[in-house]
């Protein structure tokens, strides 16, 4: 098989499972918010409401794709599929599980952990640009939002996941979940977890931080105006997003495929799925608890806490490691 | 600078955690509506119906004194002079057109007491949503209830012409059996939920 060939058919498998996960996460959200706030959430549709992903699918394809009169075009029809695009390109380095022929991922990057930086940064263009291209207020608002919360969060989430880079040595995905192979990072870098959990939330825009699109400030923020597949785009790149910071969080601190208490009889992609969704049920956990911050509170928490916090967890790591060898 | 320090106050996180995941496995709420449905109260004032004599015979007389109670003008009475051959009801007129319309209508049951023969009665019956506002217009052929659902003797039978049950009629709602088909009751609300294999909350349980 040629190479070119074998990539494909893995990224068409990975392509596959990840819109499925994005269904399912989706359906288990509105659950799990459900009961929560003592509803069923939704059960109409086929047993337990588990074809509700499809009905949604379909009833976002067959609605209307409106484009506002003051609209910048090209980028209003663009931005949707920047994020879309940047949202999935980051399952090509994530590696999922590990077996004797070697590591379960598209590309096994020497730097996959700035790959995966690189390519989410890109993410907030979609953000930006669709809100600004939008030509209408409360999308410019949530844009403007955007750039400020993503770049503020951004800084803070960097140095949370040096220090994890400093322990194993390696920027290498599969080289950090081999070297957690003795005890998970999540022991000695838990102020690091901490402070990736908070901003890994803010950087995917979900509740409390979800400001980029605070509905009850403006409207809907971005997405204001989008409708039909491409607020569907959107949609789907959050919870791509939302997949890509759990499966982060448990590559550089949970492990990864790493079983735990020694029950290797499960196979380690077993466990990776379950810390996903572990990581998953947490946002939704926080989505039912936490209300939005107000901005000025947002921008004070990110700079005067996270980032000094962050950083000195980066120096005393680097001091200890230096010293201890 | 009070609030500040309550912003970062990760102990009332924690607990507003734990109250959300509690919330998690109680028990919900929810009547799962069209297929298990509440029991009403039995003086529920739902959609109206013309109801019959046992004999078949129509109670209303045209009298229109329902259509002058009625304080948002949804009825509309046009009596007609009963001919000796045909005999809609047993007094001397009956209403040619008996029309409610029941997006004007209160359900306040103001018609209900009015009615000298206890010929109009609000069922416990709410289901009528249309997808046209004309529908909603209900004439006779849609309020009357079916000649063999009839109640009470009809004052023809008496003595003295009076009808024998005057002021009970309203008070039992279910007055159809529900073997006849006849749905527009509450018993008929349960016949229609059994029969597709469904369960109806006793009213105890579902409050």
């Amino acid at each position: 098989m040629p190479w070119w060939l074998a990539v494909l058919i893995k990224s068409a498998i990975l392509l596959f499972v990840v819109v499925t996960s994005f269904a399912y996460a989706m359906l288990a959200e509105r659950k799990i918010l459900g009961w929560m706030q003592l509803r069923p959430g939704p059960n109409r549709v086929g047993p337990w409401g588990l074809l509700q992903p499809a009905a949604d699918a379909a009833k976002l394809m067959l609605k209307e794709d409106l484009t506002p009169e003051t609209a910048d075009r090209l980028l209003y029809k663009l931005a949707p599929f920047i994020s879309l695009v940047t949202a999935f390109s980051v399952y090509a380095v994530i590696p999922f599980g590990a077996s004797s022929s070697g590591t379960w991922a598209i590309g096994n990057v020497n730097a996959g952990i700035l790959v995966i930086l690189a390519i989410t940064s890109l993410g907030v263009y979609g953000i930006c640009l669709g809100g600004w291209a939008s030509g209408s207020k409360y999308p410019l608002l949530g844009s403007v939002r955007s750039t400020a919360q993503m770049i503020s969060y951004e800084l803070a989430m960097a140095l949370s996941l040096i220090g994890v880079l400093i322990l194993a040595g390696t920027t290498s995905l599969d080289g950090i979940v081999k070297a957690q192979m003795r005890w998970w990072f999540v022991l000695p870098q838990f102020i690091g977890f901490v402070i990736y959990i908070i901003t890994a939330v803010a950087e995917t825009n979900r509740a409390p931080f979800d400001l980029v699109e605070a509905e009850t400030e403006l409207v809907a923020g971005f997405h204001t105006e989008y409708s039909g597949l491409r607020f569907g785009l959107f949609f789907i790149a959050e919870y791509v997003n939302m997949l890509t910071v759990s499966c982060i969080a448990t590559l550089l601190f949970f492990g990864g495929w790493n079983a735990p208490f020694g029950l290797t009889a499960i196979p380690g992609v077993v466990w990776f799925v379950l810390k996903v969704a572990c990581f998953m049920f947490f946002y939704m956990w926080l989505r039912a608890t936490l209300p939005r911050l107000r901005y000025d509170r947002l921008m004070a928490f990110g700079w005067k806490v996270l980032l000094p916090v962050a950083t000195l967890n980066l120096i005393v790591t680097a001091i200890i490691v230096a010293y201890t060898g | 600078m009070a609030s500040q320090k309550r912003l970062y106050n990760v102990g009332a996180i924690l607990k507003g955690l734990s109250i959300t995941f509690g919330f998690m496995f109680r028990r919900r709420p929810t009547i799962q509506y069209p297929s298990v449905k509440k029991q009403h109260a039995p003086r529920f004032h739902g959609l109206h119906e013309l109801r019959r004599y046992g004999d078949g015979k129509e109670r209303c007389i045209g009298c229109e004194l329902c259509s002058s109670v009625c304080p948002a003008n949804a009825i509309t009475v046009i009596g007609a002079e009963n001919s000796p051959d045909d005999r809609r009801s047993p007094g001397e007129r009956y209403a040619a057109r008996y029309e409610i319309d029941e997006l004007r209508c209160i359900f306040c049951g103001m018609c209900e007491e009015a009615c000298p023969t206890d010929a109009i009665v609000l069922t416990p019956s709410f289901e009528m949503a249309d997808y046209r506002r004309g529908s909603f217009v209900y004439d006779k052929d849609r309020l009357l209830v079916p000649p063999d659902a009839g109640v009470g003797t009809s004052p023809n039978e008496r003595p003295g012409g009076i009808p024998g049950d005057l002021g009970r009629v309203a008070e039992i709602k279910a007055t159809t059996d529900v073997e006849r088909g006849y749905d527009a009751t509450w018993r008929g609300e349960v016949l229609k939920t059994q029969r597709k294999g469904l369960t109806l909350l006793p009213p105890s349980k579902a409050q």
